[in-house]
């Protein structure tokens, strides 16, 4: 398979995890921003691999994590309401707002769909003019421009009953804030590729001087994942602040020039609420003035609805490796894949659910060894 | 509802003694118990099941049967689309139960049909349907020997709904069952995984991709027989329906308490599904099959029981894929590609596809 199996070959894995071994001298700690990333490291064992002094901290960067809570009430209040077909990408329905989950909803009567793409909301929305379709716009840069598109294209053919839940985020200003607070331990970042491969590599270098963090932007395949650690870590060693690009087939400093002007027009930069985390300024993307008609929450009247997040779930300080997930009261306990109080117990890379699965293995594991 | 143009369905197969009454379509007075039903009954469900047991007619069927033990199983089946690439919905309601059977090491015998319609359903897909429960029914060998109609008012139902019951004969001898799983016991799988789940999603509404990708439906109590012949002692066969094999191996690894390793490179995953999963980002691992057995079996036999399945036709593909283990009970574990561990965890609810 053309540009998959390659970067999947276990002989140069263990190569460049020897290369690794061979080059650390002292611990690290390495955030990995995406949740991509966190995924292919959890689905092929990559931090398995590494020497134990190399620690992965699994950032913010699942967008279905980081979806503030009150952007799901407001999304279960609207996708509630008769006449509204709903839109989402799957992973949002499992997410837990307050009291439910828009697979609740559904039950309960709501015509909330799964769809693959924001252009097929806007097609829904051609086919039944007769209903309101909105659509949940969440994600970083790499999910912007089809959500922007959405947008631009519903303006242009006029469809006046097409809306977007918007609750975008963006990476360069969570990486700030993340070096910023004062309990930080992480040391160095593996950028996310795809969010790069729209917004390019421009907006880094800044960050990586101003503090003193190398940032190596790194791919989704197992290969791709153990070259960007390896690069961190020679940098680190090395006590290089720079900016590397591991994943050169896909990214270029400049990075998508039309996506960037599409979004450019579509959305204006503001604050954006974390969820787990808090308000990081100027860390989002909200719809223009000349778009705002497009805004469910304008449109729904759902900008009353406040929520604030559960007083147990320490998932902000998770997704900000300040603490382990077992080291937070509900874990395993109130917070199960079952039963979720954060959203990183609901996907199963979530950094929560990851270490509920794999923790219970290597508990067995080490009592034998 | 007509079937898509290209269906692999062919309606001029179908052909009817006598006229069916006027009606295009399922009207309530079908499950009236009236003439109309007695016309569906008379011209679609008999001419298609033809047997001695069905044609009495009676409140029930009467069969005769030998000693020994029946197993015994039903499923209902709610498929949307009602036709896909490899069967539709009536060769799945019987392959489903007829597998199910076969799972328990059972020759499948004789078949129940129960069928909800819906109000406006049409005549000339419900035709196509049983017709395809007719060959699949031939195929497996075994006969429907008693069904049942009801109509629904129009929105009250999803066109079709079907439930099929079915009762087979369990060879002297056999023993299968998930507790019967056992440490050192060889994995083996009937071929690539995750066919009948893509099919589904790629002809689902709102999915557009152009593939190949077809239904393994299929009946299994052949395979089951061919392997029952050189590895009697066989102590676990399941086929990993809805969940796929990462929930049908969690299954039995928690209903024996004994532990799994599973090579991950050796499980079989045809290339278009395994580009599919990664384009929607669904595991192939948890997706559904409807013609593949996993089986569990001592290792001394497991040589012979591999052989016999690579020599049927259902199972060319067959391969072993790892072995049960007293180290971590009721937990699946994978061997990556780069030789680490993975935990296969059961999936909660639906695989949703993931964003990013």
């Amino acid at each position: 398979m053309k540009y998959l199996s390659e970067f999947r070959d276990g002989s140069i894995a263990r190569r460049l995890a020897d290369e690794i071994h061979r080059v650390v001298t002292r611990p690290w700690a390495i955030m990995e921003v995406c949740g991509g990333q966190t995924h292919s490291i959890m689905r092929n064992g990559i931090d398995q691999l590494l020497p134990p002094s190399i620690e992965l901290i699994h950032g913010p960067g699942c967008p279905v994590c980081v979806t503030p809570l009150e952007m799901i009430d407001r999304a279960l209040a609207i996708a509630a309401q008769p006449g509204v077909i709903f839109t989402s990408f799957g992973d949002m329905l499992r997410v837990p707002g307050s009291t439910r989950d828009l697979f609740r909803v559904k039950s309960e009567g709501g015509d909330v769909r799964i769809v693959y793409s924001p252009l097929d909301a806007v097609a829904l929305a051609r086919q039944h003019p007769d209903r309101q379709v909105v659509f949940f716009g969440i994600g970083f840069e790499t999910t912007a421009p089809a959500n922007a598109m959405a947008v631009h294209l519903a303006r242009r053919e006029g469809l006046r009953n097409f809306s977007m839940l918007v609750s975008h985020v963006l990476v360069p200003p969570a990486i700030d804030a993340i070096m910023r607070a004062p309990n930080n331990r992480v040391q160095a970042f593996l950028a996310a590729g795809h969010v790069c491969s729209v917004m390019g590599t421009w907006q880094y270098p800044s960050l990586a001087a101003q503090h003193r963090v190398p940032i190596v932007v790194t791919g989704f395949e197992p290969l791709d994942v153990l070259e960007g650690i390896r690069r961190a870590v020679r940098h680190l060693e090395a006590g290089e602040h720079v900016v590397d690009n591991a994943y050169e087939r896909v990214v270029t400093v400049e990075g998508n020039r039309p996506a960037q002007s599409l979004l450019d027009e579509v959305f204006e930069v503001t604050d954006r609420v974390w969820r787990g985390i808090g308000t990081i300024p100027q860390s989002g993307w909200s719809l223009r003035e000349a778009y705002r008609d497009f805004d469910a929450v304008s449109r729904f009247d759902v900008a009353g609805i406040r929520t604030s997040e559960s007083t147990l779930c320490r998932a902000g300080d998770v997704l900000r490796g300040v603490i382990k997930p077992n080291a937070c009261a509900a874990f395993g306990k109130a917070c199960t894949p079952r039963t979720p109080l954060g959203a990183t117990m609901v996907s199963s890379e979530g950094a929560c659910a990851a270490y509920y699965n794999y923790g219970r293995f290597a508990t067995l594991e080490a009592a034998r060894a | 509802m007509t079937p898509p143009a290209g269906s692999h369905i062919d309606l001029e197969r179908w052909s009817c003694p006598l006229p069916l009454s006027d009606y295009p379509a399922i009207v309530m007075g079908h499950g009236g118990g009236g003439t109309l039903s007695a016309d569906l009954v008379d011209h679609l469900f008999r001419p298609a099941f033809a047997n001695a047991a069905l044609d009495t007619l009676s409140d029930s069927a009467v069969l005769a049967r030998p000693g020994g033990r029946v197993a015994v199983s039903t499923d209902s089946f709610v498929v949307k689309p009602h036709l896909f690439p490899g069967g539709s919905i009536g060769s799945l309601a019987v392959n489903g139960t007829v597998n199910d059977l076969a799972m328990s090491g059972a020759i499948p015998r004789y078949l129940t049909a129960g069928f909800i319609l819906e109000e406006g359903f049409s005549v000339a897909t419900l035709a196509a349907i049983v017709g395809d429960m007719a060959a699949a029914a031939r195929a497996a060998g075994v006969i429907v020997v008693t069904g049942d109609t009801k109509v629904v008012e129009r929105g009250h139902g999803d066109g079709i709904y079907i439930n099929t019951a079915g009762l087979g004969d369990v060879p002297p001898g056999v023993q299968i069952a998930p507790q019967r799983a056992a440490p050192r016991d060889v994995i083996l799988v009937s071929g690539p995984v995750g066919d009948h789940g893509m099919a589904i999603m790629s002809v689902r509404e709102g999915l557009e991709f152009d593939s190949a990708i077809e239904s393994d439906c299929a009946p299994l109590n052949g395979l089951v027989q061919s392997m029952l012949a050189v590895a009697p002692d066989l102590h676990v066969l399941r086929d990993p329906t809805r969940g796929g094999l990462a929930s049908a191996l969690n299954e039995i690894a928690r209903q024996a308490g004994v532990g799994m390793v599973i090579e991950e490179d050796a499980v079989p995953v045809r290339p278009a599904v395994r580009s599919a999963c990664e384009l929607l980002g669904l595991d192939p691992f948890f997706v559904a099959n409807e013609g593949k057995l996993v089986a569990i079996v001592p290792p001394s036999q497991a040589d012979a029981c591999l052989a016999a399945m690579r020599a049927h036709p259902l199972g060319t593909a067959s391969a072993r894929i790892g072995l049960v283990t007293d180290r971590h009970p009721a937990m699946v574990v994978a061997r990556t590609g780069l030789g680490a561990n993975r935990v296969v965890t059961m999936q909660i609810g639906e695989q949703l596809p993931r964003i990013c």
